[in-house]
């Protein structure tokens, strides 16, 4: 018998704590293929969030550090200083990242910190309970937001990949999603290709993923997916952002 | 042995430097000694003070309420610092540019042109050298060698060319303090 | 050994770079930008890492990743910006992360005033963030003690794995004195295995975190912490008695107002008054212990304490004198600094009434 598929030596051997078709589970998967492939499992640091993948440290197979609400790209930004020659992620839902941490990557981004951030957007606050985040689309509804986001209160959603493309220090944007896959192995090799511009030093290096929550979307899975490439992939458009290495 | 001194003027005349000088003088002759400069709000009105202690014992408090000494390199030093002076104590006033004459009979008052002497000298910055050299000449309170080689130490290099200078200033200022 | 004058917060950031501190993050606030000044030159020149942060908050947690990957680090800030730290000092209490902080305090609440205050003592000595946490909190009264402490915070930080803050005031800070470099003997410290800097050969990550989301993990983790805090307590305390031995007024000052306190006593000697000074060097944790047995002493026969703040260290001084002698109070406030007149005279006035 020959093997087709193996569990990535990135990944520990034990249960993930995610709901029933969440993406987190399988963009941890591609974080750890990819690290693996990279030979970078004994190098790698990850900085975790607050949010659903608070654990994220506790499925991970290489080390990695829990960062308070918001600063993983503070944090990252001094493990990456004070080790150069190693492989540094964030890993930020919406509200950690696009809210409270909002400063963190902008300033990271526009210093052009060589790491790289992987941000999980599900337009929604996941951990506290399905609150509204600043990724939430106009008419979703949420527990702040019970009759669906409104412009007039809440403003319109935060193109985050868009926004941080402005900045010289950040070179290489991805918008990706995991429904599928034929989506899920772009996502992979947008991962791979932040890494390895990360490695060659070029700077600040990120990967959205537009990531589906049943659970606080209040949906079925399948027809969370559907929602998400509907709607979500409406409003964040998926592909290359901004890559300075295009031609 | 114990100085206490309040060096008051316009920011850019220098008198954080001489603060500084005493400073470094006071540890080449092993005694101890202390700067605080005012900072914050107080330097935007362009006035600028510090105050220097000497001593050869440990120093508390590092600043003073009534300094033994007050060098007024401005009308507006003369006149904040003039009532602090404790009796017995000394005001150096920088004469060139203030008309006033020290009020308190209380107190002995140095007269200083130290604008005058160091256009003299063909150099309005070591103006505040002039008064360094009035105090210590007033004061006793540290030598004149132990001066002349700090400045022979500060001006190195291309610098170099102005330790003459100062030296010169220092002697004028040394005249104008010298006990009468 | 050769005496420099030393500015001292240069003489701070000087002491940390000679204390093997490999980054310093910071965030401009008057009145400790010469800190970040001096390290934005003189850390790289040593090798280190200087960032100037977007915040103080993403300054303390650059510190936080710094330290959770083994790296000695550093941030200063003054009083506003230190409360937006207690976040991060919070984390790496809870984390067991070796850091030191340093507060050059100014007048608050608030935005308040620049100029030098004592008014953070409540929030340096009781851990200052969410939590049961401490830090040891060394409180320096000149530039040479400003040196030593800050070198030897790195280390008692390694040896506990625990923030350390260096609470200077505004005046510390500012002022120049001479002070020698001294030779120093570094305290054995444990390796630090527990870093997130790479797995390498380890048969296990290491995943550096703060939740405990289980109530009987994280009580347990706390009763861990206390047991340290309760070492802390019996092996770093320390403090110095200036004219102490027959005092009949005991002054209780640290930092600045301490040596206001030691010109008083002298004058007051003079009078034939018998002060003498009692001088924290660390606020926490407190030296009880000695303050009781001084209060114990025949001879005492009145405290005062004294400080840049309303009576925040007064609760300390009465935790240690209790009912066994009376204590009373002489402060100022929102940058203003006591006189030395004013100490003899609130000194002397409570000697009176006692006697």
């Amino acid at each position: 018998m020959t093997t087709i598929y193996k569990r990535t030596k990135g990944l520990q051997d034990t249960e993930l704590h995610y709901c029933p078709g969440c993406s987190h589970g399988i963009v941890h998967k591609l974080i750890g293929e990819v690290l693996e492939e990279m030979d970078a499992l004994g190098t790698a640091i990850g900085i975790c969030p607050v949010g659903c993948a608070v654990f994220a440290g506790n499925y991970f197979a290489f080390d990695t550090i829990e960062a308070a609400h918001g600063r993983a790209p503070a944090v990252a930004t001094a493990v990456k200083r004070t080790h150069p020659a190693q492989p540094v992620f964030t890993y930020q839902g919406d509200g950690d990242l696009a809210s409270i941490g909002a400063a963190e990557i902008v300033h990271a981004a526009m210093r052009g910190e060589k790491f790289t951030t992987i941000f999980i957007n599900n337009a929604i606050y996941g951990m506290t309970g399905g609150q509204m985040a600043p990724t939430t689309l106009i008419g979703q509804k949420a527990t702040t937001a019970p009759l669906g986001r409104t412009r007039e209160q809440a403003g319109m959603p935060i193109r985050v990949a868009e926004m941080l493309s402005t900045l010289d220090g950040c070179v290489y944007a991805e918008r990706v999603c995991v429904t599928g896959i034929p989506h899920l192995n772009k996502a992979k090799r947008a991962l791979k290709k932040a890494f390895q511009r990360q490695m060659a030093g070029d700077g600040f290096t990120f990967v959205e993923v537009l990531a589906a929550c049943p659970t606080n979307w209040g949906m079925e899975i399948g027809e969370a997916n559907q929602w998400l490439m509907e709607n979500m992939a409406a409003y964040y458009p998926l592909g290359v952002i901004k890559d300075t290495e295009a031609t | 042995m114990k100085k206490e001194v309040i060096l008051s003027g316009f920011g850019g005349q220098g008198v954080m430097s001489i603060g500084k000088n005493l400073v470094e003088a006071a540890v080449a002759e092993d005694l101890e000694a202390s700067w605080v400069p005012s900072y914050g709000p107080e330097m935007r009105g362009g006035t600028a003070n510090c105050t220097v202690i000497i001593s050869d014992e440990r120093i508390g408090a590092p600043l003073v309420e009534s300094p033994s000494e007050v060098v007024a390199m401005n009308r507006a030093a003369l006149a904040k610092f003039e009532k602090r002076v404790c009796p017995g104590g000394t005001v150096f006033v920088n004469s060139s540019i203030i008309p006033d004459r020290v009020a308190r009979t209380d107190v002995k008052a140095v007269y200083v042109p130290c604008d005058e002497i160091a256009s003299e000298l063909g150099n309005p910055k070591v103006a505040n050298m002039v008064m360094l050299g009035a105090y210590i000449a007033a004061t006793g309170a540290l030598r004149q060698e132990t001066i002349e080689t700090m400045i022979a130490e500060m001006f190195t290099g291309k610098k170099a060319r102005l330790v003459p200078l100062n030296l010169e200033a220092l002697k004028r200022g040394m005249e104008c303090g010298k006990p009468a | 050994m050769k005496r420099e004058i030393w500015k001292g917060s240069e003489a701070i950031a000087e002491a940390a770079i000679r204390a093997g501190c490999r980054c310093f993050f910071g965030y401009p606030i008057t009145p400790q930008n010469e800190i970040p000044e001096y390290m934005s030159l003189h850390m790289p020149q040593s090798g280190g890492v200087f960032v100037q942060a977007e915040s103080e908050l993403a300054a303390v947690n650059m510190v936080y990743g710094a330290a959770a990957s083994g790296v000695r680090a550093m941030t200063s800030s003054s009083s506003p910006g230190v409360s937006l730290k207690q976040e991060g000092i919070s984390y790496m209490a809870a984390c067991q992360l070796p850091a030191v902080i340093v507060n050059v305090m100014r007048g608050g609440p608030g935005l308040g005033s620049i100029q030098p205050a004592q008014g953070d003592y409540f929030q340096a000595t009781r851990g200052g963030g969410n939590g049961d946490y401490r830090t040891v909190t060394l409180a320096p009264a000149n530039i040479q003690e400003a040196a030593d402490l800050t070198q030897e915070a790195f280390d008692i930080a390694d040896q506990y794995r625990n923030p350390v803050v260096v609470l200077a005031d505004g005046l510390i800070g500012q002022m120049m004195e001479p002070i020698v470099w001294k030779e120093r003997t570094p305290r054995k410290l444990p390796e630090k295995t527990w870093a997130a800097c790479g797995r390498g050969d380890r048969d296990h990550s290491n995943f550096i975190t703060s939740l405990l989301i289980d109530a009987p993990a994280c009580e347990a983790h706390n009763l861990e912490l206390a047991k340290k805090y309760a070492e802390m307590e019996k092996n770093e305390c320390r403090w110095e008695e200036i004219l102490l031995e027959d005092a009949e007024v005991v002054i209780v000052a640290y930092g600045t107002p301490s040596r206001v306190a030691q010109t008083a006593a002298e004058n007051l000697r003079k009078k034939g008054v018998k002060a003498g000074v009692f001088r924290p060097v660390t606020v926490w944790p407190y030296p009880y212990a000695r303050l009781r047995e001084i209060a114990c002493r025949e001879s005492v026969k009145v405290f005062l304490d004294v400080e840049m703040s309303l009576g925040q260290m007064l609760d300390d001084v009465n935790l240690a004198v209790g009912e066994r002698k009376p204590v009373r109070f002489y402060g100022r406030c929102g940058g203003a600094i006591p006189h030395v007149s004013e100490v003899e005279r609130a000194a002397e006035e409570a000697w009176k009434e006692a006697k």
